[in-house]
């Protein structure tokens, strides 16, 4: 209930504030712009299928995140609004996980918006209807990694621009430099290094195979994430 | 079952931010906590809250204890904390909203406590804006109607009138001394004032530490010269002679030459009345009176001698 009630105050929150369509206009302007119009684009593939879409969605998501993210505690930090909250009666994991929530639903949100460009590859030929409901799946999936990351960065200061730099920082390394190490590491550190990998698992899960070696690892770094920054918060206790 | 606090103890690195405090305070008392900048009223109240964890000691909050049940404690405190933080982008009815849905208000009952919290703080003009376009006082208002809207047994206010003008102050004085009737009250201020005229007793802390816990009166009571008064007398003795005579009125203690022609500050003995006798010494001397102002209240006196000997030693 606590959790709803946190996610519902969020979200009024993203949608009071400009900032809620901004990151909508900008991030349909920008994963449009390279599905339709440049590079190797749909035509380019020539193709009825999402993949185009989905691995632009990948990188916008890695950008976007922490610019939704960076606020939700840092902000409150700053205002001395933290203090109300945490004293009452809910627990920190509570409103960590309230906040969360409110993230991912907003993401979900600019997700369906996507929807038109289904509708129309659907109808300019035959589409594997598995492949884009996989693929819209393991967005959700990966978003809920770099949310995580994100509010912990965002526990841990009371800045939002530093939270910003910070959470991107973080998700840098599971975006990126995972991949980096796996190719360069020899053996069993190179498989360790490609399953901490967000790209592999994404790239896996969006061919449409969902594994329970890809559900443990998101739902373990996500959890680990929330833990951490709910860790953050209760650091005021003893300090 | 209000408040009890015993050898409660906080540091900040090496330095004691709030130094074995003990206190109880009874259902329906309004105690004042009072001292300087940085003394360790907000630690203790965050405490209290359950904020920061004390590093030794133990508090209960109406029957609660603050490290095994803080839920409990926090659903039965009302708490404004120190420059009243508020989310500016909410509207005040979607705030309070919010908070009583946090505090578990039944859903049933919130809206008739939302708009009986908007009348009884003064709200009813203001109610439709957002938070961010009120002014100071509203705010404030606002930051009390938050902190009772589940009704709580407790109510703690860290400094509630910093930074409100002479009427606010009133108003908000009054608003707490109604509210406080039937709850347990603790607001600070390091401004004397504020909390001499809303509480029935004071504790004054300095640099972590308890060196005051009494009753308002006692307290005045206590205070060195009872009352200090400025006076200014129209005559034709030489300043020599008058300041002599005034010595030895016998409830003056002390008197000390003041800036214009023949005025003085007198103190007086504990618990004497200096202003009859006064009147008395210049109708019988046939000397004009034209200036006596009551000076500042005593307990001014007793709040800087405990808390400054205390900072010197």
């Amino acid at each position: 209930m606590n959790i709803i009630t946190i996610c519902r105050r969020e979200l009024a929150t993203f949608f009071d504030s400009l900032m809620a369509y901004i990151i909508m206009v900008v991030f349909l302007g920008l994963s449009g712009f390279f599905t339709w119009m440049f590079g190797s684009d749909i035509f380019f593939v020539g193709q009825a299928n999402l993949s185009v879409f989905f691995n632009i969605a990948f990188w916008t998501l890695f950008f976007f995140i922490p610019a939704i993210t960076m606020r939700t505690i840092a902000e409150e930090r700053r205002s001395g609004t933290l203090e109300l909250l945490v004293t009452k009666p809910l627990s920190d994991f509570e409103i960590i996980t309230g906040k969360w929530l409110a993230c991912l639903l907003l993401i979900v949100f600019m997700l369906v918006l996507t929807f038109p460009y289904y509708i129309t590859v659907a109808s300019l030929g035959n589409i594997d209807h598995g492949a884009v409901f996989s693929g819209y799946l393991a967005l959700i999936l990966i978003s809920c990694i770099y949310i995580s990351i994100g509010i912990f960065s965002s526990s841990l200061t009371d800045n939002q621009i530093v939270a910003f730099i910070l959470s991107l920082s973080v998700a840098f390394v599971f975006h990126i430099l995972f991949d980096v190490f796996a190719s360069i590491m020899p053996g069993s550190l190179a498989q360790i290094s490609s399953y901490m990998s967000v790209n592999q698992h994404f790239q896996q899960m969006s061919r449409g195979v969902v594994a329970i070696e890809n559900l443990i690892y998101l739902f373990s770094i996500t959890l680990i994430g929330l833990v951490m920054a709910t860790m953050s918060l209760r650091r005021r206790l003893w300090i | 079952m209000g408040i009890r606090v015993s050898n409660l103890s906080k540091k900040y690195g090496p330095q004691y931010a709030v130094n074995d405090i003990s206190f109880e305070i009874q259902t329906g008392e309004i105690v004042g906590f009072l001292g300087p900048n940085g003394a360790g009223k907000s630690t203790t109240m965050r405490m209290l809250t359950c904020y920061v964890s004390p590093d030794t000691g133990s508090a209960t909050v109406a029957g609660s204890d603050i490290r095994t049940e803080p839920e409990q404690v926090r659903r039965k405190i009302g708490y404004l904390p120190e420059n009243n933080p508020l989310y500016e982008d909410m509207s005040i009815v979607a705030y309070l909203q919010l908070t009583a849905e946090l505090q578990k208000v039944p859903k049933k009952e919130i809206r008739p406590r939302i708009r009986e919290m908007i009348a009884l703080c003064g709200l009813t003009r203001e109610q439709h804006k957002n938070i961010g376009e009120l002014s100071k006082g509203y705010r404030q208002r606002v930051g009390l109607a938050q902190a009772l809207i589940h009704d709580p047994k407790v109510l703690i206010l860290d400094e509630p009138t910093t930074g409100l003008d002479p009427n606010q102050i009133i108003e908000i004085r009054e608003l707490i001394k109604k509210i406080g009737r039937e709850k347990t009250v603790i607001l600070s201020s390091h401004i004397l004032k504020a909390v001499e005229m809303t509480c029935d007793r004071i504790l004054i802390i300095n640099r972590g530490e308890l060196v005051a816990d009494d009753s308002t009166e006692n307290l005045r009571r206590r205070a060195k010269g009872a009352d200090r008064i400025r006076l200014q007398i129209r005559t034709e003795l030489n300043a020599q002679d008058l300041k002599a005579l005034l010595e030895d009125l016998p409830t003056v203690a002390e008197v000390t030459p003041d800036a214009g022609l023949n005025q003085y500050i007198l103190d007086s003995k504990p618990d004497a009345d200096i202003r009859a006798d006064v009147f008395h010494f210049c109708a019988d001397k046939k000397m004009v009176l034209t200036e006596m102002t009551t000076l500042e209240s005593s307990l001014e006196d007793i709040f800087r001698e405990l808390t400054i000997s205390q900072t010197e030693s």
